[in-house]
């Protein structure tokens, strides 16, 4: 096994009544893509919402590359190297696709505060390159100076990917990337996906479409209500009865 | 939404400084051409360019940016008693005062958002206008208002042996600050604060700015700290305020609480929404609009509106004079609240977005005359 990057150990949280996480142990090899699936309300969102400091857990740490990150403020765990791509997808409505990618650029250079007020955003040829190269690669070159509030749902999703990558992450979490996504679209992000996995970035994807997860996983966890119920690999978890149970309905995958 | 280039840059500059300079030229058609007009437009220009960079940017709508105009005025007023009326210290004291002022208010404010924030801005700045007008009397000389007395001390004046006959006025190194000179004094900090104000639009730190307008939420997981971005917004806007409350100062040495006064805050964020927040001219307009139709129409009394009525027949200039007359004079804010709802309900960008509709309709008009290929036509 390789080197552990994200040791999420003992991790509780309750809403009221409803016990979201119970006793999360979970452990992410480096450079591995990590599918979490489970039914709605398994408690996939808030596992990764305590990953990047959205919520805090009632009990338990989360460890990435060996440091604490529990507590922390979630820039803090941003440059850490933890970066969230959301389920819904969170833009820069009002700015272009090109500033939109061009923000996380400037926090991965410039830190949590920097005031470069008098530098003109026309000298900054190197982020603007590098983001519009993200940009190409997601096949949103054509949309450059679009404003991104006007884009479909599929392009803002595509966006949002391009403003995790270019922050270079160490781990990305992937709310259902292709949620929303036609065919052609989720095939494409796949790919994609696929494509920046020989790069070295650890991902973790929650995803309810098989196909993605059976295409791309090294490694499941099977979540439901709030218990990690297996794990394994693509096919130790489509051959396993209590996953089919819980939450393949018994059906054959 | 295309990137600015340096280029543009400066033809923006070039264009404006022409148009700030020559403005006693191409206003005097419109009979604003008088120093004393032309200067309240340079001032409140710069407390509206300061105001946009808080609200424009970041969409934080603070409703207390009068109590910084005030604390201007009133520091500016104590540096010509105490220092010298040269005005070149009282202007950089009343940066430097308002600054720290803001700094104080925006670190407590800026712990809320939206609503709340705006009321908070507006609290602090009531409690600065009531320790301005009672409590703090011995600083403020309170309802009378801070004045120029014949015995101030003027220690800077004394030791270069400057002494004055009766009550001075201001100064920059001997030239007057009255009438031109003033006008100009104004103008050129006007250029000034303009230009750095189009720095940080076109800045890194300016899109960030934007960036929280648009989503702050986002911003946090993107690896920023918010906070701060806020506060020094919030202070460099402050410090526009001061220095305009300084030159008001400037122009009449004399401070009063009813500067700090919540309605005067709300004057700036009408002035900026008026002529469009958020873009660089946009708050210049409005002031320009709002300085000028203040000027005008609360001068107007009864008898000027029937003779301005007078081509009427004599029952219908009657009932013409008696609708018009409560909106000028005393009455003119009734049609500033008139002209400020048209504005929010049909143009909530402001002039600016009238404009930019404006510029757009040959376009459209264009689309209009090329005929589409109709559906039918390309079906079989």
């Amino acid at each position: 096994m390789g080197d552990i990057i994200l040791d999420i150990d003992k991790v509780d949280k309750t809403f009221g009544g409803l016990h979201a996480l119970a006793d999360i142990d979970l452990k992410i090899e480096e450079g591995k893509i990590h599918a979490i699936i489970g039914p709605n309300g398994a408690g996939k969102s808030t596992l990764l919402n305590v990953c990047i400091g959205r919520l805090e857990p009632d009990r338990g740490t989360v460890r990435f590359n060996g440091e604490i990150i529990t507590g922390k403020k979630p820039y803090e765990i941003n440059h850490a190297g933890v970066v969230r791509v959301f389920q819904t997808p969170e833009i820069f409505p009002d700015l272009s696709l090109l500033q939109n990618v061009m923000v996380p650029a400037f926090a991965k250079r410039d830190g949590t505060f920097k005031f470069n007020f008098w530098k003109s955003l026309s000298s900054e040829k190197a982020i603007r390159e590098e983001a519009e190269q993200v940009l190409n690669d997601l096949g949103l070159g054509e949309h450059l100076n679009h404003h991104a509030g006007s884009m479909s749902r599929g392009d803002k999703r595509r966006l949002e990917l391009a403003m995790g990558l270019i922050q270079h992450p160490r781990l990305l979490l992937l709310d259902e990337p292709t949620a929303g996504m036609s065919r052609h679209d989720t095939n494409r992000t796949i790919e994609l996906l696929t494509r920046i996995k020989e790069r070295g970035m650890t991902k973790i994807i929650i995803e309810h479409d098989m196909h993605v997860v059976f295409s791309l996983a090294d490694t499941i966890s099977v979540l439901a209500q709030g218990r990690i119920i297996a794990q394994g690999t693509p096919d130790e978890i489509r051959g396993n009865p209590k996953v089919q149970e819980a939450y393949l309905g018994g059906a054959e995958l | 939404m295309s990137m600015p280039t340096l280029k543009n840059d400066l033809a923006i500059m070039v264009l404006f400084t022409a148009a700030v300079l020559s403005a006693p030229l191409w206003l005097a058609p419109i009979g604003a051409d008088y120093p004393d007009l032309l200067q309240k437009f340079a001032i409140y220009g710069i407390f509206a360019v300061g105001f946009n960079i808080l609200f424009g940017l970041t969409g934080y709508l603070s409703f207390g940016h009068a109590a910084f105009l005030g604390v201007g005025s009133y520091t500016a007023v104590w540096s010509f008693k105490l220092l010298s009326m040269n005005v070149l210290p009282a202007v950089a004291l009343s940066v430097l005062m308002a600054g720290v002022f803001a700094y104080l208010i925006g670190f407590i404010s800026l712990r809320r958002s939206g609503i709340y924030f705006s009321i908070l801005t507006l609290a602090f700045a009531q409690m600065c206008y009531n320790l301005a007008y009672s409590v703090l009397t011995p600083i403020t000389n309170g309802e009378t208002g801070l004045q120029l007395a014949n015995d101030d001390a003027r220690v800077i004046d004394t030791l270069f042996g400057i002494s004055y006959d009766g009550l001075p006025s201001t100064t920059l190194f001997g030239l007057e600050m009255t009438g031109y000179p003033g006008f100009y004094f104004c103008a050129v900090l006007l250029i000034l604060g303009f230009f750095l104000s189009l720095r940080i639009f076109h800045s890194p730190f300016g899109m960030k700015l934007r960036a929280i307008k648009s989503n702050q939420t986002r911003m946090v997981y993107t690896g920023y700290n918010t906070k701060p971005y806020l506060l020094t917004a919030f202070v460099i806007s402050g410090m526009y305020a001061g220095l305009a409350g300084a030159l008001l100062a400037v122009t009449d040495p004399l401070a009063g609480a009813e500067r700090m006064q919540w309605t005067a805050s709300g004057e700036v964020v009408l002035m900026t929404i008026l002529g469009g927040a958020g873009t660089l001219i946009g708050p210049l307009l409005g002031v320009g609009i709002i300085k000028y139709f203040e000027n005008i129409f609360s001068a107007m009394n009864v008898q000027q509106l029937t003779e301005m009525f007078a081509f009427l027949p004599d029952w219908l200039g009657k009932i013409a004079v008696t609708l018009t007359n409560p909106f000028v004079g005393e009455g003119w804010h009734l049609t500033l609240g008139l002209l400020f709802m048209l504005i929010v309900i049909f143009l909530p960008g402001g002039v600016m977005e009238g404009m930019r509709r404006i510029a757009a309709i040959p376009r459209k008009l264009k689309q209009r005359a090329v005929p589409k290929p109709t559906p039918a036509t390309e079906e079989k």
